[in-house]
Parts: C-alpha cells; sequence; structure tokens
C-alpha cells in the first residue's frame, strides 16, 4: 500500500461560533471517521496547524502576516493515510466529516523516492 | 506527527462539552467575577477549540473533563498573571501575589469549589430581581452550556428574543453588582424556592411542551434532573423539599417514553402500557422520596410527588387509589389554590362521586369561562367529562374550542379522536 497525505482546508471551528454541543457533535463525527480508518488499518497519523503563521514570498522575499486565506481556503490540518491507489484513498476521503461546513480535502500521494543503489 | 488512537471508535460522554461548559463557566467566574462572564464564556469557547482541534486528530485523553479544566484553569492563569504585570509594584512583591494568586486558583478548580462555584451560578441566575423567562434564559446559558438557538428550540422562542433575555439578564447583574454567591438565612430559603421554581419550570417544559422536538425536549427534563441532583450533593442544597422535586422528576419522567406513540401521538395515562414505564427511575423516586422525609416542613413537591408516586405504584389504571389520590389533591389545593390544580383535582374526583360532581367543581373554578375561552387544557377537560356525562353538544363545543386553542398537532390529533367518538356515539 502506498501512503497519501489528506491536506483538510475550511472555516476554522473558531470562526463557527459552536455551542458546546455542537462542538461535541462535530468532535464525534471526527472520531468516527478517524475510528473507521484505524479500525481498517489505515490511519498513520495526523495533527492540526495552529491558524496562525507566516508567509514568506517573493523575488526579494517579503514576510507576511496569516491568515494567508480566510474561510474556506484556511489550511486547518492533515492526516497520513494508507490506500492501494489514488482512487481508493479519494473514496476514503468522502468519509471527512466537515463537508457541510464548506470543508474540503486534498488527496496526494506521498513520493517514495528510491534509494539507489 | 503523533500517532492514532486505538483500533476502536472513540466516543465521548453524552453532553460531555454541556456540563464540562457549566462547571468551567462556574469556576471562572468565581476567578473573575460576575461581571465578566463574557470574558469568562470566550474563555470556555477557546478551550472547546483547543480540544476541538487536538483530540480529532489523535486520542481523546484518558480523562477529557480534567484536561479540559486544565486548559481553562492555566488560560486563567496566564490572563490574571498578564493583569499583574500591569501593576507598577516591585519585581519580589509581583512574584509572592503570583504565587498566591496560583495557589488560589488551583484551590478553585478541586472538585468540591467547582461544585460550590456550580451553585453559586445557580443562585445567581436565580436572583429574584431577574423575570423568570431572564432566570430561565441565564440558567441554561450559564449553568447548562446551552446555546441561544438550542435555548430557542428548547423554549419555542426565537433566537433574538433569547440573546436579549440573556443580554438583560447579564446587564442586570452587572449594573446592580449583583454577588456570585449562596445567599444565608432567610434569603437562602427563599432563593431555594426560586431555584425549585425554575427547574421545575425547566422539567415541566420538556415533560410537557408538546411544541418543541422530542430530542431537546429529552435533554430539558435530563438537565433539569441533573441540576436538582447536583443540589442534593450539596451541603446548602441538601433540604428535603429537594429531595423530593428530584423523586417528582424522577417519578414523572419513568413515563417519558410511554406517553407518545407513532407518529408522536399522545398515549393517556389511561392506555399507557405500563411496562414501558421506566423501573430504574421509579425506584430513584422512590430512594429520593425517602430521603426527602425528614424535618417537619412538608413543600408542594412532597405532595406532587407522593401523587406521582401513587400513579407509579398502581399496576394498572384500573386500580389506581383514587380515595389516596383525592386526599392529596386536597393538600394540594390548601398550599396552592391555582386554577390548575383544581382541574386536576376534579378529574379524580370523577373517579370517586361521578363526572357530574367533577364537572361542577370545574365550573365553580374562579374566572372558568375566561379560563375555557384562553387555555385549551380546561376546555379538553371539561369537554371530555360532558362527553362521558353523555352532553355530546357541550362535549362537542368544547372539545372544538379546545382544538382551535391549542397550538399542539399531537394534542389537535387526541381531541380530533374524541370529537369522532362523539360522533358515532
Amino acid at each position: 500500500m502506498k501512503d497519501f497525505i489528506f491536506i483538510f482546508r475550511g472555516p476554522s471551528p473558531e470562526d463557527l461560533n459552536w455551542t458546546p454541543e455542537q462542538s461535541q457533535a462535530s468532535m464525534q463525527k471526527w472520531f468516527n471517521w478517524i475510528g473507521e480508518l484505524s479500525a481498517k488499518g489505515r490511519y498513520v497519523g495526523g495533527d492540526p496547524l495552529v491558524r496562525e503563521g507566516k508567509t514568506v514570498q517573493g523575488k526579494s522575499p517579503v514576510v507576511t502576516d496569516g491568515p494567508f486565506a480566510e474561510g474556506k481556503e484556511l489550511l486547518g490540518g492533515y492526516i497520513i493515510i494508507k490506500a492501494e491507489s489514488l482512487a481508493e484513498a479519494t473514496e476514503l476521503a468522502f468519509g471527512f466529516p466537515d463537508f457541510a461546513i464548506d470543508g474540503s480535502v486534498e488527496v496526494r500521494e506521498i513520493m517514495k523516492i528510491p534509494m539507489p543503489s | 506527527m503523533s500517532n492514532g488512537a486505538g483500533q476502536s471508535t472513540q466516543q465521548l460522554v453524552d453532553h460531555l462539552f454541556r456540563h464540562e461548559a457549566g462547571k468551567m463557566i462556574a469556576v471562572l467566574t468565581r476567578i473573575f467575577g460576575i461581571h465578566n462572564l463574557e470574558l469568562v464564556e470566550d474563555t470556555v469557547q477557546e478551550t472547546f477549540l483547543k480540544a476541538l482541534q487536538v483530540w480529532k486528530y489523535n486520542a481523546v485523553p484518558d480523562n477529557p473533563s480534567a484536561w479540559l479544566m486544565q486548559v481553562a484553569r492555566n488560560r486563567a492563569v496566564d490572563l490574571i498573571r498578564r493583569q499583574q504585570k500591569l501593576a507598577d509594584i516591585s519585581g519580589e512583591l509581583r512574584q509572592r501575589l503570583q504565587s498566591e494568586t496560583e495557589n488560589t486558583i488551583h484551590h478553585f478548580f478541586l472538585d468540591t469549589e467547582i461544585a460550590d462555584s456550580q451553585l453559586r451560578m445557580i443562585f445567581t441566575c436565580c436572583h429574584p430581581a431577574l423575570s423568570q423567562e431572564d432566570q430561565v434564559a441565564l440558567t441554561l446559558k450559564t449553568v447548562s452550556g446551552f446555546g441561544v438557538q438550542e435555548i430557542a428550540r428548547a423554549l419555542v422562542s426565537n433566537d433574538t428574543a433569547i440573546q436579549k433575555r440573556i443580554y438583560r439578564a447579564k446587564e442586570y447583574i452587572r449594573a446592580n453588582h449583583i454577588q456570585f454567591e449562596i445567599p444565608a438565612g432567610l434569603a437562602l430559603a427563599e432563593r431555594l424556592e426560586t431555584v425549585y421554581t425554575i427547574l421545575y419550570l425547566l422539567f415541566n417544559e420538556g415533560y410537557s411542551s408538546m411544541k418543541a422536538d422530542e430530542l431537546i425536549r429529552h435533554d430539558l427534563c435530563a438537565e433539569a434532573m441533573r441540576l436538582c441532583k447536583l443540589l442534593t450533593e450539596h451541603r446548602v442544597g441538601a433540604q428535603p423539599a429537594t429531595f423530593a422535586l428530584l423523586s417528582l422528576m424522577c417519578f414523572q419522567a419513568s413515563r417519558f417514553d410511554s406517553r407518545l406513540g407513532e407518529d408522536n401521538t399522545i398515549i393517556l395515562l389511561q392506555q399507557q402500557d405500563r411496562n414501558k414505564w421506566d423501573r430504574e427511575l421509579i425506584g430513584l423516586g422512590y430512594h429520593f422520596l425517602n430521603q426527602s422525609s425528614t424535618g417537619d416542613y412538608l413543600s408542594v413537591y412532597h405532595i406532587e410527588s407522593a401523587i406521582a408516586a401513587e400513579h407509579c405504584i398502581a399496576p394498572d389504571f384500573e386500580s389506581t387509589n383514587w380515595e389516596a389520590l383525592l386526599r392529596l389533591y386536597n393538600y394540594l389545593l390548601e398550599r396552592k389554590p391555582i386554577p390548575i390544580v383544581q382541574l386536576n383535582r376534579s378529574v379524580i374526583l370523577a373517579r370517586i362521586s361521578g363526572v357530574e360532581t367533577a364537572i361542577d367543581t370545574i365550573l365553580d373554578i374562579p374566572n372558568i369561562t375566561d379560563l375555557l375561552n384562553r387555555h385549551y387544557i380546561y376546555a379538553a377537560v371539561l369537554g371530555d367529562l360532558y362527553g362521558k356525562a353523555g352532553n355530546s353538544a357541550e362535549s362537542r363545543r368544547l372539545l372544538e374550542k379546545a382544538y382551535a386553542l391549542t397550538p399542539s398537532l399531537a394534542e389537535k390529533k387526541l381531541l380530533q379522536e374524541k370529537l369522532s367518538g362523539l360522533h358515532f356515539s
């Protein structure tokens, strides 16, 4: 099996102003999804990203403050999973709990660089 | 990168976040003061955001509650430290003040102190200067961790109205320097009465309101019971009347699931499948009723609980001890001489002295004409009794009136059935 990264974009929970009950409901959806991936032996790991950050860019690079994008473009975190193919990985991404709140998943295969023998 | 959780799907205790929100709000209010309720609520929100971010990718900590409390505590210490930095004092004094403050904050986060803070919050929300509707909204928001939309759904109101109530209550508390404390002496007894009223109101709103959806009504009943239980667990709240109220709620709640059939039709006590009554809750009802039998003060909750128990003890509707119920209703009427108690008493009276007597008692209720025109329950009950007495015309008139008055579809359906029953008889 190959490794894939799921990159999550979408509104940050702090913009959604959830009630405790709504937060818990969202959390439970995530548990269900990650739990299912784990049970299938597909979940490798993952992390959230801190919202604040910097961007460095330009020919004579300049630093700008984050957040770099708003709403649904905001990068929130990533997980790494195992799948047979891009098609299968994409199918697994359908379980992502945040589509309803304008979230998205970018599915990318992690390239394994062969060691020169 | 952190590793994934175990193989099985993680599950949080139902309403954990709501309950923890209530706890955190109470403790943080003890630290920052009731006038800083906004800051407190923001801090709680931040704590949940952190949990949301961290837990969903990884494992839930072994003790989620302790984790949340620790995050909230650290945040409180941070905020206070930042404020103290502003004070123009020597480094040595600052350090001493800081360590003392931190010790105090840690102390506030001990379990017993959390319970104490929660009680203060309940008492503050039930401050007599606030209107009853503001008390209810504020309690659900700050003690129970309900959101504005959830409160609106539960009380069949709208978001703006609820927001207004909460804002008004908070402003009043701030402007009048209401203290975050447990009242003492006579004030305590009075405040407890208000707390009982609010808890009973929350429970009834959940139990009887046919307007709100079933899920939120269940939550409301469970929440009223949880708060009442909380009260019994604190030395100040552990009064006979508190136990009586809790037992009353247990008896009523035991019938929660048997009151509605498919398509949300109402099943009356007479037709309910008593096997569906929750035996565990009935047992708890008796347990708390026993605990309430101390002291020499008989509260209305004692009487109402005894009434509910009388229904629970009867193996079927026919073997209900109507005489005992009537005696209890007579006591209740003495203590609570209000029309709805008179109405309920007359239903019992109909079983013992016949429907004619019951009808006369209802017609004797002061302002009955007005009540019949305004509240469906009076028209529904009286109409039903007229039907049993064979007066179809009067029965139809009243049942139709009740039909027009009730906003509840389930009630309408029930009345419709009674009306068509008349038709065929």
